[in-house]
C-alpha cells in the first residue's frame, strides 16, 4: 500500500510537471484558434510556422531569429568575460576571494525584473539609445555570473602546477592560456555557455526594460504582445512543441556525451 | 671567472608576508652534479628551486646561470626545466603529445621531435605507451612521463621538486635508482628537493642541509652523516646521540661524565660543546681493558637488519646503540667508542640573552611580555637592558595563558638525560629550554621565568 502511494505521488507530481507540455505538443497537430479545441489531426499549424503563411508570421519569426542571435552573441561573450573572471577570483586569496564570489552571486539571485528596472535607469542615464545593442549588453551583464559559476569548479580540480609546467616548458603566458589552461576549462566552459544561452532564451523582464521604443521583438515580449492583443497566435504551439524539442535533444546528448566520458576514464 | 659552476647563487632572500623564508642564501653548483636541498617543510628549500625555476622573483641576491644573471628572465625563457611534485601532466594530451609539447613551441621539425620523445620513452622505459592518455597511467608512470617531458628539451639543469613523495616506498627505491641512472646518461645537472634525508643520502653527489631559510651545511652525503656541523643537522640526517659536553683539551672530550678520545682539535681549553655519536658507533666489548663505560640495557628491538637497543648509563644517560648481535633486556653491558667516531661541534649559543627595556625597578619589558625580575643598583625605569637567562631556568607551562608569553615548540632534541627545545613565541622570539619534561613539537606552551634567574645588565649605547 505504502509503496502504491509513493508511486502514485511521483507520477501526480511528474504529470503536473510535465502536463502542459504535452498538452501544447498534442494541440499544435490540430488547426483550432482556440486552445483546447480537438478539430482533427493537422500539420498545417507547423506549415505556416515555416512558410510564414499567417496573421504577423514574418514577425514572428523575426523575434525568433532575434532570440537566437542575441542568446548566441550575449552567450559567448559571456563565456569569454566569465572564464576571465573566474581565473581572477581563483587567484586570489581568503576574504577577497570570498567576497568577489559573494557579489558574483548576488545578480544570480536578484530578481530579473530589478535587474531590468535598473539597467534601464542606467541606460537612460548614461543617454544610450536603448535597442539591440542594450538588450545584448544586458544579456551579457545577467550571464557572465552563471559563466563564472560553472568555470570555478573546473579550475580547483585542476593540477595548481599545470600553467607553471606550461611555462616552465617554453610556453608564453598567452600560450600557457590558450594550449593548456583553455582545454582544461573547456567542460566548465560549455556548459557555462549553454547555460547562459538558455537564460538569454527565456528572459522577458530585462529584455522588456532594455529594447527601447525601436520596436525590437524577442520570442518572449512578442508572446506576451500577441498574447495581449487577444488570444494567442495559433503557429506558437508547433513553435513551443519545436523548441522543448530541442532542448530536449540537447540533454539528451549532453549527458550520454558526459557517461562516455566517465566511462572511459 | 673561469669556472665550472653551473649555477651560482648570490644573497639571496625572500620574505612572504613580513616572514624571511630565505635569509641571505648562498652557493654553487658545478655542472653535472646532483645536488640536493634537504631540509624539513617550510625550510625555504622548494622556494628556493621555484626561484632557480623562476616563478618567484627574488627580493634581493642574484642568481647566475653560466656567470650570467637570470633574475630578471621569465620562467619560459630559462634553459631550465622542472619535474613537479605532483607531476603535472597535461590530461588533455597522452602521453607522446605531453613529451612533445616543449619542442613543438619550439618549432623543432616534425621528424625531430618523433626521434626525440621515442628516445626519452626508452629511456624512461615507457616504449609502447605514447598514445595512452595520462588519466590511465599509475603514479610512478606519470612521474616517468613528467621527467621525459623536462628532459626532452635537454635542460641545463634539470629541477625536481620532491618528485617520488607521493609513490609508495618500493617504487620510490626503484625510481631512485633509476633517477640516479638517467643522470648518469644524460650528463646533465640536477637540483632535486626532498625533505628525505635517506633519499638525499642515496642519490645526491651534494647535499645542501636547509632550515628555517638559511643553509645548515653542504657536503657530499658522507661528510654530512659524519661530520654534522651542528645538532640540526647531526638530529635530521640519520639517528644519532647528541650529547652535552665539554672540550677538556685538543683531542680529548668530556661527556656521559666521562673523558673520551678524541680527533678534534682547535676548540680551546675547556669548552662547553656538542657531541654526536652515532647509534651504530657504540660498541659492545667483554675486556675489561677497552671498556670505557658500563650500561644496563633497557630495551632491544629487531629491525631487519640490526637490532635496535636502549641503555642506560651507569651515569645516568639514555644513549641508542644499533648493533647486529642482540643483548638481553636488563644485562650489564661494558660499551667503547672510537676516537674517530666521536663528532664535536661548536655549540650555537650557552645561554638566552634578549634585548629588554626596564618597566621599573623590578620589571623588564622583552620578548613581548613584562617579566619580573629583581631590582638591581643603578638599573631604573627606561634603562636599555641585557637579559641572560640559563637554558634550564626556562618554566614551560601547559596553558599559553599562565605564561608570562605564549609560544609553541618549534624544535627539540633528546640530549641523553634532558630535552633541548626551542620554543618560539608568538612574537617570533626564539627561547632555547632545557627540560626533563616531555613535549611534542607543536605543543602550545606559556613561558615564565623566575625574577632570579633573570640576570641584567644595562646596555652601553
Amino acid at each position: 500500500m505504502k509503496k502504491v502511494l509513493a508511486k502514485a505521488y511521483l507520477y501526480l507530481l511528474l504529470a503536473m510537471l510535465y502536463a502542459p507540455l504535452i498538452f501544447i505538443a498534442v494541440f499544435s497537430f490540430t488547426e483550432s484558434r482556440v486552445l483546447g479545441n480537438w478539430t482533427g489531426f493537422s500539420t498545417k499549424l507547423y506549415a505556416n510556422l515555416f512558410t510564414g503563411g499567417m496573421n504577423g508570421g514574418s514577425s514572428l519569426l523575426a523575434a525568433v531569429e532575434n532570440t537566437l542571435i542575441i542568446a548566441l552573441i550575449s552567450a559567448a561573450i559571456a563565456t569569454v568575460l566569465g572564464t576571465i573572471a573566474a581565473i581572477g577570483i581563483f587567484n586570489l586569496k581568503g576574504r577577497k576571494k570570498a567576497g568577489m564570489q559573494f557579489l558574483n552571486n548576488i545578480p544570480m539571485i536578484n530578481p530579473d525584473i530589478i535587474t531590468g528596472v535598473s539597467l534601464f535607469l542606467l541606460f537612460v542615464f548614461l543617454g544610450i539609445t536603448q535597442g539591440y545593442v542594450t538588450v545584448v549588453l544586458a544579456h551579457i551583464t545577467f550571464c557572465t555570473p552563471y559563466v563564472v559559476l560553472s568555470v570555478l569548479p573546473k579550475l580547483s580540480q585542476m593540477n595548481p602546477n599545470i600553467y607553471e609546467a606550461a611555462l616552465d616548458l617554453g610556453a608564453t603566458p598567452s600560450q600557457a592560456l590558450r594550449k593548456v589552461l583553455i582545454p582544461e576549462l573547456r567542460p566548465g566552459m560549455i556548459s557555462g555557455f549553454i547555460l547562459a544561452f538558455t537564460m538569454s532564451l527565456d528572459d522577458f523582464a530585462v529584455t522588456f526594460f532594455t529594447r527601447g521604443t525601436i520596436g525590437l521583438e524577442t520570442l518572449s515580449t512578442y508572446i506576451y504582445a500577441d498574447a495581449r492583443k487577444g488570444g494567442l497566435t495559433p503557429e506558437l504551439r508547433p513553435l513551443m512543441t519545436i523548441i522543448f524539442l530541442i532542448v530536449l535533444i540537447l540533454l539528451v546528448v549532453m549527458n550520454i556525451r558526459r557517461q562516455k566520458a566517465n566511462q572511459s576514464k | 671567472m673561469a669556472n665550472d659552476y653551473i649555477i651560482d647563487i648570490q644573497h639571496l632572500s625572500k620574505s612572504f608576508g613580513g616572514v624571511k623564508v630565505l635569509d641571505d642564501i648562498n652557493f654553487y653548483i658545478r655542472r653535472g652534479e646532483f645536488i640536493t636541498l634537504l631540509g624539513p617543510s617550510g625550510c625555504g628549500k622548494t622556494t628556493l628551486l621555484r626561484q632557480i625555476a623562476g616563478f618567484i622573483a627574488p627580493d634581493e641576491g642574484r642568481i647566475l646561470l653560466e656567470g650570467k644573471d637570470i633574475s630578471g628572465i621569465p620562467p619560459y625563457q630559462r634553459p631550465l626545466n622542472t619535474v613537479f611534485q605532483r607531476y603535472a601532466l597535461f590530461p588533455h594530451l597522452d602521453v607522446y603529445d605531453n613529451i612533445a609539447f616543449g619542442l613543438k613551441l619550439q618549432k623543432v621539425p616534425p621528424k625531430e621531435i618523433e626521434k626525440r620523445v621515442k628516445k626519452m620513452l626508452k629511456m624512461v622505459s615507457m616504449t609502447d605507451y605514447e598514445d595512452r592518455s595520462v588519466d590511465s597511467l599509475s603514479g610512478g608512470q606519470q612521474q616517468r612521463v613528467a621527467i621525459a617531458r623536462a628532459l626532452v628539451n635537454y635542460p641545463k639543469v634539470l629541477l625536481l621538486d620532491e618528485p617520488l613523495a607521493a609513490l609508495d616506498l618500493k617504487m620510490r627505491k626503484d625510481m631512485q635508482l633509476e633517477l640516479k641512472e638517467i643522470h648518469r646518461k644524460m650528463g646533465i645537472t640536477f637540483i632535486y628537493v626532498t625533505h628525505d634525508q635517506e633519499e638525499a643520502l642515496t642519490l645526491s653527489d651534494t647535499i645542501v642541509v636547509m632550515n628555517e631559510g638559511k643553509i645548515q651545511q653542504i657536503g657530499t652525503p658522507i661528510d654530512i652523516y659524519n661530520e654534522p656541523v651542528n645538532c640540526f643537522v647531526a638530529d635530521f640526517i640519520g639517528e644519532s646521540n647528541i650529547l652535552k659536553g665539554r672540550m677538556i683539551r685538543d683531542r680529548r672530550v668530556a661527556f656521559l661524565k666521562h673523558e673520551f678520545d678524541c680527533v678534534d682539535e682547535g676548540f680551546g681549553e675547556d669548552v662547553p660543546v656538542d657531541v654526536v655519536v652515532r647509534p651504530e658507533d657504540i660498541y659492545f666489548t667483554t675486556d675489561p681493558a677497552k671498556c670505557q663505560f658500563k650500561a644496563k640495557v633497557n630495551s632491544c628491538i629487531f629491525k631487519g637488519v640490526h637490532y635496535e637497543m636502549w641503555v642506560d648509563t651507569d651515569t645516568g644517560y639514555e644513549l641508542m646503540i644499533q648493533d647486529y648481535d642482540p643483548y638481553p633486556v636488563g644485562s650489564e653491558v661494558m660499551l667503547y667508542i672510537d676516537p674517530d667516531d666521536i663528532q664535536v661541534m661548536h655549540k650555537e649559543r650557552t645561554r638566552n640573552v634578549y634585548e629588554g627595556t626596564m618597566v621599573d625597578q623590578t620589571h623588564v619589558d622583552m620578548m613581548g611580555g613584562v617579566f619580573e625580575c629583581l631590582p638591581q643598583e643603578g638599573i631604573g625605569a627606561g634603562d636599555k637592558v641585557q637579559a641572560v637567562i640559563r637554558f634550564e631556568d626556562v618554566d614551560l607551562l601547559d596553558h599559553q595563558e599562565d605564561g608570562v608569553v605564549a609560544g609553541e615548540v618549534h624544535f627539540l632534541i633528546y640530549k641523553g638525560d634532558h630535552y633541548h627545545l626551542t620554543v618560539r613565541t608568538e612574537d617570533d622570539y626564539r627561547i632555547w629550554v632545557d627540560t626533563n619534561d616531555i613535549w611534542d613539537k607543536g605543543d602550545l606552551v606559556g613561558v615564565n621565568i623566575a625574577p632570579e634567574a633573570i640576570k641584567l645588565t644595562r646596555c652601553n649605547d
